[in-house]
């Protein structure tokens, strides 16, 4: 009979304190030594983490009313559009919103250089904000203009709510054209000049349970800084793609829809960004506990980087035309070493996820469960598994008015 | 020819229309990269002068020749390891290693010395963490 732990026996070792907490980096070497057996009696819980570019990222804040009251219909903080279209005084502030002042690529490459991701940030680290909404005034709402001065601690609610963070493997971004690329995943250097990439690898969340066995919706876990939870899967979670022997996908695979509050957070772990031809968004610190409730999901965890693949895509043609172009996989202790062979060709690598903020965030998570301070919660519902038949649509080309769509 | 330079003005140079000669008479392309006037209008212009070398070298004479102090600019790239999320993504644009990445612990050093200002790593750091510094000796003489 396989050796089992139930999430109750880990918690009671987390509340005497006596849990034996690894990192995803660190179970690597236990494993090699103790082989995974023996591993998994000893081990009770392996933290993850991962801190990069997070798009699909943003938060809602209740504002509070103003005297006389207000019904906003549109919102602004400092300047970035925050969406109000759904009560008097909520609003939505995405990361990738730009100001409405901003020169985008009129002048190309653009510089982005303030986004919602840096409204965020800034409301974070209690800076002041620059509120103004207009209304159209209502008998109940009677006001048509708040223009004024808010930080964190004056609003009701401030919670962050991202739909697509955690990404379970990412593309590998080249660029065969003969024009520089300025892409969500960076400079991209003209005839495979360099091979850009984004995941944390052998300490991403989502690589190291890669079957959704211990994570899935109510997961406590690391986010921003202070604690979160996984809400939902993220949206265009796709589980049902090729998979290598260890069951790690071998594509952009699965993703979390995480949820926390952000009066607790910290601007060090949720960082505005600026793309300079793209536009703006985050970098959000995501952190995962991982319980050892048998071997199985022990070696899971123990996954190293050499056996995650990831697949090369172009971005000249590829990517953004949908065109199939095969240019085969690489893994990420190559990607990681600072040079991929792509095409027969050695192409210097370009990360864009930080591996040493990651380390800093299983670390972290790592410290608070053995201080007793964080104990792990066994999810509500499972995520969409692997063997879930969802199809990766596109928006479909129809014609409302009888018009062929021009392309 | 293109070339950077600092300008060192006075309040009387700075109340007559330089800029305006500098494209008009010499045919350069003067593109302003920092300028800071002080409310006694003394104050520096750091700008990018491009045009034929002739033409190039008669502007700097007639900038001198008013008086301005012109000279080379000497720019430093600053790196703040305070805004640097480590990211790594300027070491692999930096030709000289001066951005560098320890590969066992993916962490990014800057070395100042190795730096040859090519400025390939500006434009790639989502955080701005890098930046250039413009040398400018006190203030207006
Ligand atoms: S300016 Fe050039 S040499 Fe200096 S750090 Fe940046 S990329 Fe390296
Ligand atoms: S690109 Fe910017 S944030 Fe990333 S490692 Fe370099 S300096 Fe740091």
């Amino acid at each position: 009979m396989a050796y089992e732990k139930t999430y109750e026996e880990i918690n009671a070792k987390i509340r005497r304190g006596e849990a034996v907490v690894v990192t995803a980096e660190e179970v690597i070497a236990i494993v090699a030594e103790k082989g995974v057996e023996k591993a998994a009696r000893e081990i009770d819980v392996v933290t993850t983490g991962t801190f990069g570019p997070m798009c699909s990222s943003g938060a809602f804040i209740n504002f509070g009313h103003s005297n006389p009251r207000i019904k906003m219909k549109k919102v602004w903080l400092n300047g970035v559009e925050a969406y109000s279209g759904i009560a008097a005084v909520d609003a939505y502030i995405g990361a990738a919103q730009l100001p409405e002042t901003d020169p985008e690529n009129k002048v190309f490459p653009g510089r982005f250089t303030y986004g919602g991701g840096h409204v965020i940030q800034d409301l974070v680290a209690g800076r002041e904000i620059r509120l103004e909404a207009v209304a159209y005034g209502t008998d109940c709402y009677p006001n048509k203009k708040v223009d004024t001065l808010i930080t964190i601690n004056d609003v009701n609610e401030a919670f962050l709510f991202n739909p697509r963070n955690g990404y379970q493997n990412y593309n590998c971004a080249v660029n065969l054209g003969d024009r520089t690329l300025y892409t969500y995943m960076g400079i991209l250097k003209p005839k495979l000049g360099n091979a850009s990439y984004s995941s944390a690898g052998q300490l991403s969340p989502l690589l190291n349970d890669p079957h959704y066995k211990t994570i899935g919706l109510g997961t406590k876990i690391f986010l921003g800084g202070g604690i979160g939870y996984v809400a939902w899967n993220g949206t265009q979670h796709h589980p049902n793609v090729e998979r290598g022997e260890n069951g790690v996908p071998r594509v952009p695979a699965g993703t979390l829809t995480v949820i926390g509050d952000l009066k607790q957070m910290d601007p060090n772990w949720l960082v505005g960004l600026s793309y300079v031809g793209y536009g703006a968004t985050m970098a959000v610190g995501l952190g995962i506990p991982i319980p050892i409730l048998n071997e199985e999901i022990l070696y899971y965890t123990a996954v190293k980087d050499e056996d995650i693949f990831c697949p090369v895509v172009d971005y000249a043609e590829g990517y953004p035309y949908k065109k199939p172009i095969d240019l085969g996989y690489v893994n990420y202790r190559d990607l990681k070493s600072g040079r991929v062979e792509i095409n027969g060709k050695m192409v210097v690598s370009t990360p864009q996820s930080s591996y040493p903020r990651a380390k800093k965030i299983a670390r972290t998570l790592q410290e608070w469960i053995k201080q007793g301070s964080f104990e792990l919660t066994q999810p509500v519902a499972q995520l969409p598994l692997a063997d879930a038949e969802i199809d990766f649509k596109s928006i479909p080309e129809r014609s409302p008015n009888g018009f062929t769509i021009n392309r | 020819m293109k070339d950077k330079v600092v300008c060192y003005f006075s309040a009387a140079q700075s109340e007559q229309p330089i800029i305006y000669r500098l494209v008009k008479n010499y045919d350069l392309i003067v593109n302003i990269l920092k300028a800071d006037i002080n409310p006694q209008k003394e104050g520096y212009l750091v700008t990018e002068l491009e045009g034929e070398r002739a033409k190039y070298e008669e502007g700097i004479s007639f900038l001198k020749s008013l008086g301005v102090i012109v000279e080379p600019l000497s720019e430093t790239v600053m790196w703040d390891e305070d805004t640097c999320i480590q990211c790594g993504a300027c070491a692999s644009f930096c030709p000289t290693e001066a951005l560098s990445i320890d590969r066992d612990s993916m962490e990014v050093s800057f070395d100042n010395s190795k730096c040859v200002i090519c400025e390939m790593c500006l434009e790639c750091c989502p955080t701005r963490a890098i930046r250039l510094h413009f040398e400018v000796q006190g203030a207006a003489r």
